[in-house]
């Protein structure tokens, strides 16, 4: 005897625990299984875009540290190198030296808390993310000490950084680097081969590489369907030609390699965090940058490799002191557009999982 | 044959766990015990000197959120401002740092306080008498590094904790 | 008196009451009723604080330690905090049964009590048929947690109602089987007998079967790696979603409650209930069930979380099918006369069997993540 049953439609967030924030999914199941989803964002919505309109250029920095909070300094950095693009200044070198030690920390930062928040949805009850932010909390640390806040940092500044690094800051990052590779080979033992996350995670939520490439999608989540698409590589920005490290991927684009492809990425950037610290000049850390920015008439995109992928800042500037037009290229939003082919057919459960493993942070989706 | 599905993995992580129960937690009693906050601490609060201070207004131009109100008069005889009004509402301030940075007369500081709770929003606002550095208002190092000398080291996680893994 | 004779020594057969008394019945009743039920509620405080320091500590954080010494009264806290709020019951509620489900869902935990054995003798009713009462009575507590399923009118609630009803539908039978395993050794379905009988654990000649009742009792009371009915990534809090103030504070009295009472089952079947050297058997009792409440802990801090279909394949497709080869082994060795005269040959042939099960079973027969079943 067939059963007659109907879809139902349920509304997750925009107060759910793992929606990362106040992220809402109209979710359509079939019983257990999503038969469609819908995300309705613009919970978080600050008009970041907009306000950036009416301040200076200098001022604009404080916002870009909101937009992905969990990883300021990699928007700082986006940021500034579209500023100086726009009005052609020349960093000098200890300062670029400097935006790469802090940018791939801040990486390593944010990247933890991808993890960790991924194995927490998976219902791994907090100890993977309390470790995380144990090692967390030692980057931020360091961040603390150089830039005065733990984070919204505002520390990078068009021309250089706001200030040198203070004497204590090296020895205690060579502390952290040193006890760093511990501590991930800790968090592979506790869940890397675990059985059921295994089960959980692997060939769920495939995203196949030529949909990701269609869809736009970068960072973590593409290399982990198997495309080598770094931008620190293929289109090297500030002084990343300089520093020897690899672009891992992964093969089959389900959540087990989106994890793994993390854990790995965490890896090379303490290997581009030795390397710079072995070659970091000493000599000053800002350029002759007037207060208020007056660039030419003109635009600018700049975009770095951001934790979670491709972050850009489109500026048009009518040479006054504003910019004309601030357009961000968010990560989040754009890996999100693969959410609904990923989790069709699949339970709710794994819903939970895939959309934990695109990792995203609703204060840069809804700007 | 590999033994990777048969629990081994369930058994690696559960030793992780147990070897986390005999360890010192990574954790700190707050009220009773304080670290050291960072030399740069851009704290909650402002400290302004009145002696330096010009009144050229460069700090409120510079905040982006608006939060300085600066009212000056002119005093034809010395030659210069009188500062009549100078007031912060720290409940808009979003401690970037610019107006510091900007201030051309080091005149501005940021304070090493933390727990600057306030009951009401109105007392908030800075007046100058309460931005005037005091023995309990600490000038903070941020942006001057010889003030930043003479402030206690910070209390880095990184140090705290050495045990072997 | 007797009474304080057998706290002091633990000897001999315990009688609250000397049979020959008139009224010697009531009088055991009404003594053992108090007993079980400050047994169950200080337990639970205990296992609480329990869970919450020791995870606390296993997750490098110190867990709750301002309220009274060491935190010790943060059960207390957490109690008081939780009968003073608001009783909210949702506008689309189904009242009366929003309001009858955490009783139904209470009575059982406390009923399977009257069977655990602290001392020699000491239990309320000395069934003989204990052990079966314990499974028909443990069941009906999901009656009580779908009737708060479907009562809150939440889809959260009822997607958690229906997989716990799931869940325990298709972990009665392991557990049933795993159960019978160590009722044949014993030979009896009173609980004090199978205590008795235990020269040695039983754990040692029924190591498979105490590792399948560890996992389907896990899964019946819904503790972590199968704790899916209350899984807060993903269903907000499940069944409980709707609930608050008391009836909430009877929701986590009964998931406390359950797991001591498995706790106290798995250690009255397969680690000698309250037999122990040195120490009183009250007090040996409860530092079994304590240790074995800190493996649920300990596995609960670890473990991810499995998917409902995992779940069901585990239950019907690894330890259904190991349930069985377990009790046919039993059986054999039982009629071969091997749990008295060969006890040894019993433990290493057990262990052995046990291992090279799991290996096998896992190899070419079930893989947890193989397939997809649609529930």
């Amino acid at each position: 005897m067939a059963v007659r049953t109907e879809p139902f439609v349920l509304n997750m967030g925009p107060v759910h625990p793992s929606t990362h924030g106040v992220f809402r999914m109209r979710v359509t199941l079939d019983g257990e299984v999503v038969v469609d989803i819908e995300p309705v964002f613009g919970y978080l919505h600050r008009g970041i875009e907009k306000l950036a309109e009416q301040r200076t250029y200098a001022g604009i920095i404080p916002l870009t540290d909101r937009l992905d909070y969990i990883s300021s300094m990699n928007n700082n950095f986006a940021y500034c190198l579209a500023v100086e693009k726009l009005a052609g200044i020349k960093v000098p070198e200890r300062a670029e030296y400097i935006r790469v030690i802090i940018s791939e920390l801040q990486r390593i930062a944010a990247l933890l808390i991808a993890v960790g928040a991924f194995l927490n949805d998976c219902g791994a009850f907090f100890t993977p993310f309390l470790y995380m932010f144990r090692e967390r909390e030692r980057i931020v640390d360091l961040f603390e000490m150089v830039s005065g806040q733990r984070l919204t940092y505002n520390y990078l500044r068009a021309g250089g950084v706001s200030q040198d690094l203070p004497e204590e800051f090296l020895p205690a990052l060579r502390k952290f680097m040193d006890m760093m590779p511990r501590f991930m080979d800790e968090y592979d033992r506790l869940l890397q081969q675990n059985e059921i996350l295994i089960a959980r995670a692997k060939g769920v939520g495939i995203l196949p590489a030529e949909q990701a490439i269609n869809c736009s999608i970068s960072g973590p989540v593409l290399r982990a369907s198997g495309v080598k698409w770094d931008i620190r590589k293929d289109d090297p920005y500030s002084i990343y030609d300089r520093f020897d490290f690899d672009v891992p991927t992964q093969p089959a684009g389900d959540c087990y390699d989106r994890y793994r492809q993390r854990v790995e990425e965490m890896r090379q950037s303490l290997r581009i965090i030795e390397q710079a610290m072995k070659q970091i000049p000493s000599g000053p850390v800002r350029a002759e940058v007037p207060h208020l920015i007056h660039p030419p008439v003109g635009e600018a995109y700049g975009r770095i490799e951001c934790p979670k992928g491709e972050l850009g800042f489109y500026l048009v500037s009518d040479n006054s002191i504003a910019p004309y037009r601030c357009h961000i290229r968010p990560p989040s939003l754009i890996n999100l557009t693969a959410l609904r082919d990923m989790v069709r057919g699949w339970k709710v459960a794994d819903l939970i999982i895939i959309f934990g493993s695109i990792d995203i942070t609703v204060g840069e989706i809804d700007r | 044959m590999k033994f990777e599905r048969y629990g081994i993995g369930i058994a690696k992580g559960l030793t992780v766990t147990i070897r986390h129960l005999l360890r010192h937690p990574t954790v700190n009693q707050y009220p009773e015990q304080r670290l050291n906050i960072s030399r740069r601490f851009r704290g909650n609060e402002l400290i302004w000197n009145r002696e330096k201070c010009t009144g050229c207004g460069t700090c409120a131009k510079t905040c982006p959120q608006g939060a300085i109100e600066i009212v000056t008069a002119t005093d034809m005889a010395e030659n210069k401002y009188i500062v009549d009004k100078y007031e912060i509402d720290t409940g808009y301030c979003i401690q970037c740092g610019l107006c510091v940075e900007a201030c051309p007369y080091e005149a501005l500081y940021f304070s090493h306080n933390f727990e600057c709770a306030r009951y009401r929003r109105g007392e908030l606002v800075q007046g100058k008498e309460e931005m005037l550095e005091t023995p309990q208002r600490k000038v903070s190092g941020y942006f001057y590094p010889d003030k930043a000398q003479k402030l206690p080291g910070q209390t880095l996680l990184v140090e705290k904790i050495t045990e072997k893994r | 008196m007797m009474i304080v004779d057998f706290i002091a020594t633990g000897q001999g057969h315990f009688q609250a009451i000397p049979p020959d008394w008139p009224g010697g019945f009531w009088w055991h009743w009404l003594f053992f009723t108090v007993v079980v039920i400050g047994f169950v509620l200080t337990m639970v405080m205990g296992v609480i604080y329990i869970e919450r320091r020791g995870m606390g500590r296993m997750q490098s954080r110190l867990g709750p330690n301002r309220t009274g010494p060491f935190g010790l009264l943060q059960p207390v806290a957490d109690a008081v905090k939780v009968l003073l709020k608001e009783n909210i019951v949702p506008a689309a509620a189904d009242k009366l049964v929003h309001w009858l489900a955490p009783v139904v869902a209470f009575a059982p935990a406390l009923m399977i009590f009257a069977v655990i054995p602290f001392s020699n003798g000491a239990l309320l009713a000395d069934l003989n048929i204990g052990i079966l009462y314990i499974v028909a009575i443990s069941s009906v507590s999901t009656v009580g947690v779908f009737m708060a399923g479907w009562g809150s009118s939440n889809k959260y609630s009822l997607l958690g109602a229906m997989r716990n009803v799931a869940a325990v539908v298709s972990y009665e039978i392991p557990l049933v089987l795993a159960i019978v395993g160590v009722v044949l050794i014993a030979g009896s379905l009173s609980m004090n007998q199978i205590v008795v009988a235990q020269n040695i654990p039983f754990i040692l000649l029924q190591p498979l079967g105490f590792l399948l009742f560890f996992a389907a009792g896990c899964a019946e009371i819904n503790r972590s790696p199968f704790d899916l009915m209350e899984a807060d990534s993903e269903i907000v809090a499940g069944f409980h979603t709707e609930y608050s103030g008391m009836k909430f504070a009877m929701f986590y009295l009964v998931e406390y409650a359950e797991a001591v009472a498995i706790s106290a089952i798995i250690c009255t079947l397969f680690l000698g209930g309250w037999k122990g050297p040195l120490l009183p058997p009250w007090l040996w009792f409860i530092i079994k069930v304590m240790l074995v409440f800190f493996a649920m802990v300990w596995t609960r801090t670890t473990l991810p979380r499995i998917r409902i279909d995992q779940l069901m394949a585990f239950a019907w497709k690894f330890l259904f099918p190991m349930a069985i080869i377990n009790l046919f082994i039993t059986a054999l060795q039982v009629l071969a006369g091997w749990p008295t005269q060969l006890m040894w040959a019993m433990i290493i042939v057990n262990f052995a069997v046990t291992a090279f099960m799991v290996l096998i079973w896992s190899r070419f027969f079930f893989r947890l993540g193989w397939g997809r079943i649609e529930v």
